[in-house]
């Protein structure tokens, strides 16, 4: 019998084998995405070390990798020695710390272990941990403290203010995603992904559908936490430099960037648990939690990560596709925006948690649950525009103390 | 900046309409604007394997090349007005006496330093003969500053790589000025 420790490591070799993989590329797949929505072609040169052979640029990784790890790892003299490497640890431990309580597929059958096991292997580091949302959440929020303590570390302007603003941002958005899966939570009566997932599995109907409202918050407050464009205003380039990292160089920076990636794929996650169905695809992956069969269990993996690719996919069209916000209009967009939205939704969830047999019911000429929905997209749609109308997302933010006697004259 | 300056003009923001304050139908909007360009045509050039294309090859200004009249000699009258033209002070002339009889003076040795030109093209503006033109070689490498400093034979080679694909812009040699009228030689 293979002890539950062994069985966590071996999952954790895997799985950082596949992260840190899997981050490498989805740089160059963001680099291309770049290049072809420019009109270029993005990197095609390098290919297999050594040799001719091209490959269509999927050596990149490893050359863009050993570049940043050949630098010259520079420690400015001003820095706070401890403080500055620390940073890029606590940044990068957090966000792998992250994936513990994802779901990386569902369940494979017993005889995977050859024997040693006598239980169904979980596809999950840490299985069954019922907080699993709040620590998600908890550790995401710790990611902040990399960015800080590397801004601050830095005795640089640019890195401080990078830093500042990421706290800010980070704090503000912090709210709206915590009432984007409110929803979420009190359909699935639980903070557990796996459960999470069930849910929609055995219901059939993912909560990006029924809470439209609450994907959309937990969309938007997602890409400001992973602080993706539109909301990258920590290292806004063209105002900051390099943000928080403006200082660093070589494999600490290496580190920060690789814990950026990690958050765009742990934002792309959690949405797919929690509004996406997780593993689950109608008709293709079963409902079935404890026993599944081999056919099943790996197309629960592959929709996963279709399903995951396609969301960052998503994240980086969007990335190219929008300028970033100015920081005003940020805050504006979580406070008058977000956050009523969020408010919104959480009620109608509620309302409809609380009443769903009797709503049901009487809705049962119309078609029951689709007709629900419907009204709960109905109300989503209103509210949106509601405050659309009330908070204007844009503002003239030009002191113009002084000139307003001049109105009449012009 | 006064606030009573009568030259100042304030502008307010353009309203938004519903649209634009909802925001997702631009981001939709955004989102196919980026769609469309991601399975666009490319314009990208891959250069070794592919030769890029100029506009006018004829007017590039590339690496210079030294032009032979019909008899194969060097043009070049050894004047000095490229030289003198040259902002960057690339130009080495050393002029001696002509051998040939259509001319007093010939460059014996006619050196640029392709390192320090900025192919700014004012050599060619200044040439009274067309003597010295820019190509459009544009690919100009070396592994040493020697090597990119071109002498007399170097410059003519280029002349006879370059020839066929891009004629001399002036046909019209020194010989063959007309005189201008009401004056006399
Ligand atoms: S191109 Fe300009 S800089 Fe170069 S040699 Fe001619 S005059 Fe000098
Ligand atoms: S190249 Fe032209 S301008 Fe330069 S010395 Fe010769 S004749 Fe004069």
């Amino acid at each position: 019998m293979v002890p539950i420790t062994v069985e966590a490591l071996i999952k954790i070799a895997i799985f950082l084998f596949v992260m840190m993989t899997a981050a490498a590329y989805l740089v160059l797949l963001e680099r291309w995405m770049c290049a072809w929505i420019q009109d270029r072609k993005g990197p095609n040169r390098v290919g297999v070390p050594l040799t001719k052979i091209k490959l269509f640029g999927l050596g990149q990784p490893l050359a863009d990798g050993l570049k940043m790890i050949l630098k010259q790892e520079y420690t400015p003299a001003h820095v706070d020695k401890v403080l500055f490497t620390l940073a890029p640890i606590v940044i990068l431990a957090a966000a792998l710390a992250t994936f513990a309580v994802i779901p990386m597929g569902s369940i494979l059958p017993a005889d995977v272990a050859f024997g040693y096991l006598d239980r169904p292997v979980e596809m999950i580091v840490a299985p069954s941990v019922d907080v699993g949302m709040l620590y998600v959440f908890a550790l995401s929020s710790l990611a902040v403290y990399g960015v800080i303590l590397g801004g601050w570390a830095s005795n640089n302007k640019y890195g401080f203010i990078g830093a500042l603003r990421s706290s800010a941002q980070l704090i503000a958005y912090e709210l709206p995603l915590g009432l984007g899966i409110l929803g979420v939570v009190l359909v699935a009566n639980s903070l557990e992904p796996e459960k999470i997932i069930r849910e929609q599995a055995s219901t059939g109907l993912w909560f990006a559908f029924a809470q439209p409202l609450g994907f959309l918050v937990f969309l938007v407050a997602a890409f400001a936490e992973a602080a993706r464009l539109p909301f990258d205003l920590p290292e806004a380039e063209q105002e900051l430099v390099g943000g928080y990292h403006t200082e660093y160089s070589g494999i600490r920076l290496l580190l920060f960037l690789i814990a950026e990636f990690l958050h765009m794929v742990t934002a792309s996650f959690l949405i797919v648990i929690l509004f996406f169905g997780g593993w689950h695809l109608w008709g293709l992956t079963g409902a079935n939690v404890t026993d599944v069969t081999w056919f099943q269990s790996i197309a629960r993996v592959g929709v996963l990560t279709v399903k995951v690719l396609l969301l960052i996919l998503f994240f980086m069209l969007v990335r190219w596709s929008w300028p970033r916000f100015r920081f005003d209009q940020l805050m504006t967009l979580a406070w008058k925006v977000m956050l009523p939205l969020g408010l919104v939704n959480l009620v109608v969830v509620a309302v409809t948690q609380e009443y769903h047999a009797s709503i049901i019911a009487a809705l049962e000429g119309l078609g029951g649950q689709f007709t629900l929905t419907a009204c709960i997209w109905l109300v989503s749609i209103l509210s949106c525009i509601a405050i659309a109308i009330i908070a204007p997302r844009s503002g003239d933010n030009r002191p113009r103390f002084y000139q307003l006697p001049l109105r009449g004259q012009a | 900046m006064k606030s009573d300056d009568p030259n100042i003009k304030w502008l307010d923001e353009p309203k938004l309409g519903l649209a634009g304050r909802l925001y997702l139908p631009l981001v939709v909007q955004g989102l196919t604007t980026t769609t469309r360009h991601l399975f666009s045509k490319k314009v990208t050039q891959s250069f070794p394997e592919q030769r890029p294309t100029f506009g006018n090859p004829l007017i590039y200004r590339g690496v210079h090349r030294l032009n032979r009249d019909e008899q194969g000699r060097v043009k070049c009258v050894a004047c000095f007005l490229c030289a003198t033209a040259c902002p960057a002070h690339c130009i080495d002339i050393v002029g001696v006496e002509s051998p040939w009889p259509d001319r007093e003076k010939y460059p014996e040795s006619f050196v640029i330093d392709e390192l320090r030109c900025i192919f700014c093209g004012m050599c060619e503006e200044a040439c009274p003969v067309d003597a010295i033109e820019l190509t459009s070689l544009f690919d100009l490498t070396g592994r040493s500053r020697e090597e990119m400093i071109f002498d007399k034979e170097k410059l003519l080679s280029v002349y006879d790589q370059t020839k066929d694909a891009e004629p001399m812009r002036s046909t019209t040699g020194r010989d063959h000025v007309e005189p201008a009228p009401g004056k006399s030689t």
